[in-house]
């Protein structure tokens, strides 16, 4: 395998020499260059049978009245997205999605990065409560949620033990129109809020100690110092964690479906859910994934739009 | 909490917001703390009230119900082999490529490198249907290759080893380029060996992704005995009601959660570094 050469020609070193700073990308003497490529190969085969000719296809059948259950296809256009458009079920599920993430994007920022101020310092009790609360992250969707099922189980969870201990009468929150979408957004901070305080705990490090000594040779105060320096500072970790936080929570499933079921009276379905569902249960694949090539232009257009106003905000 | 008004500077000021912090975690840990207290309750106290679970009476049965009726023991296992498997081909597929990218020349690199990039911003949502047609077209659902294949296609790993390829020295590259090693054995003798903080941070984030993964298995594996531990236990969820017990079901959580949690408690830094888009040395 390992093809040694006991002569150095010193054209070949040269060209890449000449480059200065493209030395990186020396070549080997004698190397046919093409065979480099052969690193990326195995790679590019998978990228291209697993997700871009999916991608593709997923286009294409975005076109179709693609329905396995009568078994027709036939090319309809753009007239999935017109029904889609006209479907108050799924423009419901653009609606939950949206509000969703809403409500949770501005908690992973303000609570993750309250977290983060107050645990970054030395010592186990820190240590031990950044574990606490990025411990639960680590679970899955499913365990979560059963988890948060079993506390939330009417007259016998631990919900419902509070809620009598404060006076409380029988209340189910998980089937309350209008609180259920809020219980499911509740949930999911409490499953990764870790992730953010994570994040922001990395960008507070990476602020040099020289602006805080300065800032105390100034007597700034501590709410002055927070402003003027630390938070200035950590406006791209911000900008981060509100990007990936849109991506991610624009792809709620898993909480909506297992807590909820997406009810009631659909108060609760997210978008993915509504892929799902008309995907796997009704088998109308043309519909489902023009509903999908729609989450993905949403996905999209929010990043987009945040990126938009991350640059105006720094030109200003 | 956000907030550090002046009034509260010094000493004081701060313990009294680790104290805050203290409470919330207590508070966040309660669901928890509830449930693994509640598993080892028997049944029919349960069904009465789930409040002053630190008292006897106490038993095992819920958790030998699980080990005698339940499956959760082979989801398990099929976790187990999805995520390992999965993480084993990312790393090789990764740094190969990686490596390829940002050492390496090639026709067509940049326009290549840009190509996979693009791939960064597709949800594994806008491939399902698809990918789900493709693979059921070839007849491979309800089997670990299905499991494991579709996530292998992301380029977050080549993008990820692709920065870190290019921050070691090419000096060390050139020596033994100039001793005439070929391509492969400066990979594998020089390159791969220093690349192992990258490796343990890909690998990390690969493992805790797939052994958490919902959607794909969800689609892929209808038959029972090939349920990941997530699609299996969710399965379970679906009857809450006639489900064979609370007490079950809170041994059922524990169970279910121990696996992974063990893995963080061992691997906390190391799994603490990965997210922070740092890497431990």
């Amino acid at each position: 395998m390992a093809t040694s050469q006991s002569i150095i020609a010193p054209e070949a070193i040269a060209p890449a020499a000449r480059g200065g700073a493209r030395l990186t990308e020396l070549p080997a003497p004698g190397e046919g260059r093409w065979t480099n490529g052969l690193f990326v190969l195995p790679f590019l085969v998978v990228y291209l049978l697993l997700l871009v000719i999916p991608l593709v296809y997923g286009w294409w059948l975005s076109l179709h009245d693609a329905d396995l259950l009568s078994g027709t296809r036939e090319f309809v256009g753009l007239g999935n997205y017109v029904e889609l458009w006209r479907d108050p079920i799924f423009l419901g599920t653009v609606r939950n999605t949206f509000v969703f993430v809403v409500m949770t994007t501005p908690a992973f920022v303000i609570l993750g990065l309250a977290l983060a101020l107050a645990l970054n310092r030395p010592g186990r009790l820190a240590a031990a409560l950044r574990a606490t609360f990025f411990g639960a992250s680590v679970l899955s969707v499913t365990v979560v949620t059963l988890v948060w099922r079993l506390v939330m189980m009417p007259d016998l969870g631990l919900f419902a033990n509070l809620w009598r201990k404060l006076g409380g009468g029988p209340v189910q929150p998980l089937s309350i129109e209008g609180v259920s979408l809020a219980v499911v957004a509740v949930v999911t901070i409490w499953w990764i809020i870790g992730f953010p305080m994570m994040l922001f705990l990395a960008g507070l490090q990476q602020i040099p100690a020289e602006l805080y000594e300065a800032a105390a040779l100034d007597n700034a105060g501590r709410w002055r110092t927070f402003v003027a320096i630390t938070l200035p500072s950590l406006r791209r970790t911000v900008a981060l964690v509100i990007a990936i936080e849109v991506v991610l929570q624009f792809q709620l499933f898993g909480q909506a479906w297992l807590l909820t079921l997406g009810g009631p009276n659909n108060s609760s379905r997210p978008i993915v859910q509504f892929i799902y569902e008309k995907g796997f249960r009704e088998w109308r694949l043309g519909y489902s994934a023009a509903a999908a090539q729609v989450l993905f232009a949403l996905m999209l257009l929010g990043v987009a739009v945040q990126m938009w106003i991350v640059r105006r905000r720094e030109a200003a | 909490m956000s907030a550090l008004p002046s009034a509260l500077s010094g000493g004081l000021g701060r313990r009294l917001i680790l104290l805050a912090v203290v409470l919330l975690a207590v508070i966040w840990m309660s669901p928890l703390l509830w449930v693994f207290a509640a598993s080892w309750k028997p049944n029919a106290v349960l069904m009465v009230r789930t409040d002053h679970l630190l008292s006897p009476p106490f038993t095992l049965k819920n958790y030998q119900n699980l080990v005698g009726t339940s499956s959760l023991l082979r989801w398990i296992a099929n976790s187990a082999i999805v995520s390992l498997g999965q993480t084993a081909l990312v790393l090789v597929l990764a740094s190969l490529a990686g490596y390829g990218f940002a050492r390496t020349r090639f026709p067509g690199k940049r326009w290549v490198f840009g190509f996979v990039l693009a791939g960064l911003a597709v949800p594994e949502q806008a491939i399902l249907i698809p990918l789900h047609h493709l693979f059921a077209g070839l007849a491979l659902h309800n089997t670990y290759t299905a499991l494991i294949l579709p996530r292998l296609a992301a380029p977050f790993g080549v993008y990820l080893m692709t920065q870190y390829f290019r921050a070691i020295p090419r000096e060390l590259e050139e020596a033994a380029l100039l001793d005439s090693a070929s391509r492969p054995k400066i990979f594998l003798r020089i390159i791969l060996p220093l690349s192992l903080p990258a490796q343990a941070t890909l690998a990390i984030f690969t493992f805790l992704t797939a052994w958490n993964d919902y959607l794909w298995p969800l689609v892929s594996a209808t038959r029972p005995e090939m349920y990941t531990l997530t699609v299996g236990l969710a399965s379970t969820q679906t009857n809450f009601a006639q489900s064979e017990g609370i007490g079950f079901l809170m041994a059922q959580a524990v169970f279910a959660g121990l696996p992974i949690f063990i893995v963080y408690l061992f691997f906390q830094k190391y799994i603490v570094a990965a997210v922070s888009g740092t890497t431990v040395g």
